[in-house]
């Protein structure tokens, strides 16, 4: 294999779901905690599918597909709540969605 | 060294330099619409990384349906809603602030630590893969013999998550024509 071994992938795969999950935690505005979402799926697929070059088997590369879908759906039910929450004049910001009905 | 094997290791630290940037970036930038960018920036470095790692259909998906439809989707939701709200950070050092810091450093130096403790062992040897690993063909052929029931289930997915989207849409609409309570 040229170039840097698995090993390096899986930092950089780490590094990206860790500030991800920073961003998740930190931030107030769910648009920008879906994105962190997004960054954190991403992070994990790096790691399956360096994963399944590492032990040269395809099957991460089929669950990578998989998480991809799903992070689709996940956008799709989190945009259409964001969507909701503008209609209904909330102001866009979690901490004011602690209850799930007033 | 070989000329190639120097040539990866370019296009690996430039594609590791801008994951990692923009992923700080989509973090950091209050402006949501600059993080979705920045968002979609850091899609198309890992489809780089994906290609590294000789999954030429996983990349081609990654900037097809991620960085293409998923973040058109996005797009649109913020042009909808604004990106001039003033809603960034949870404000000055809180608990709230070290707590997340504190969280995603913990959590980043144990899988580096685990990683470096097996990088000399069993991470240093990948394995020797044909020229069709990860081509579109046998892809698929494991998607519908090995994983069949995984690629439905995700089909079932897919449908409840649009039915859902459409769900909460017309609701809100509905809530807002007829009299609210």
């Amino acid at each position: 294999m040229l170039g840097p071994g698995i090993a390096w992938y899986l930092g950089v795969g780490s590094a990206v779901f860790a500030i991800g999950t920073a961003g998740v935690m930190l931030r107030r505005n769910p648009l920008i905690m879906l994105l962190a979402l997004e960054l954190m799926l991403n992070g994990a697929n790096l790691v399956l599918i360096a994963f399944a070059r590492g032990h040269g088997s395809l099957d991460g590369q089929v669950f990578a597909l998989a998480v991809m879908a799903v992070a689709a759906a996940e956008a799709v039910v989190g945009l259409g709540l964001v969507v909701a929450m503008a209609r209904r004049k909330i102001e866009i910001d979690v901490d004011l969605l602690s209850r799930l009905r007033k | 060294m070989s000329a190639g094997n120097i040539l990866v290791w370019i296009v690996w630290i430039a594609a590791a330099a801008s994951c990692l940037g923009s992923a700080l970036a989509v973090v950091l930038l209050r402006n949501a619409l600059f993080a979705a960018l920045a968002l979609i920036g850091n899609l198309v470095s890992l489809a780089v990384f994906y290609l590294l790692l000789s999954a030429e259909f996983v990349a081609a998906a990654q900037v097809l349906v991620y960085a293409g439809a998923v973040m058109v989707m996005f797009l649109f939701v913020i042009a909808y809603v604004g990106w001039d709200r003033d809603i960034a950070w949870t404000g000055g050092p809180s608990w709230q602030t070290l707590g997340g810091v504190l969280t995603a450093v913990a959590l980043l130096a144990q899988l580096l630590v685990v990683i470096a403790l097996e990088a000399t062992n069993q991470l240093a040897h990948a394995k020797h893969v044909s020229a069709s690993f990860g081509d579109p063909a046998s892809i698929g052929r494991l998607f519908l013999s090995n994983h069949l029931l995984a690629f439905e289930v995700i089909s079932i997915v897919l449908l409840v998550a649009a039915i859902g989207g459409v769900i909460l849409g017309a609701q809100s609409r509905r809530r807002r024509t007829g009299g609210r309570r």
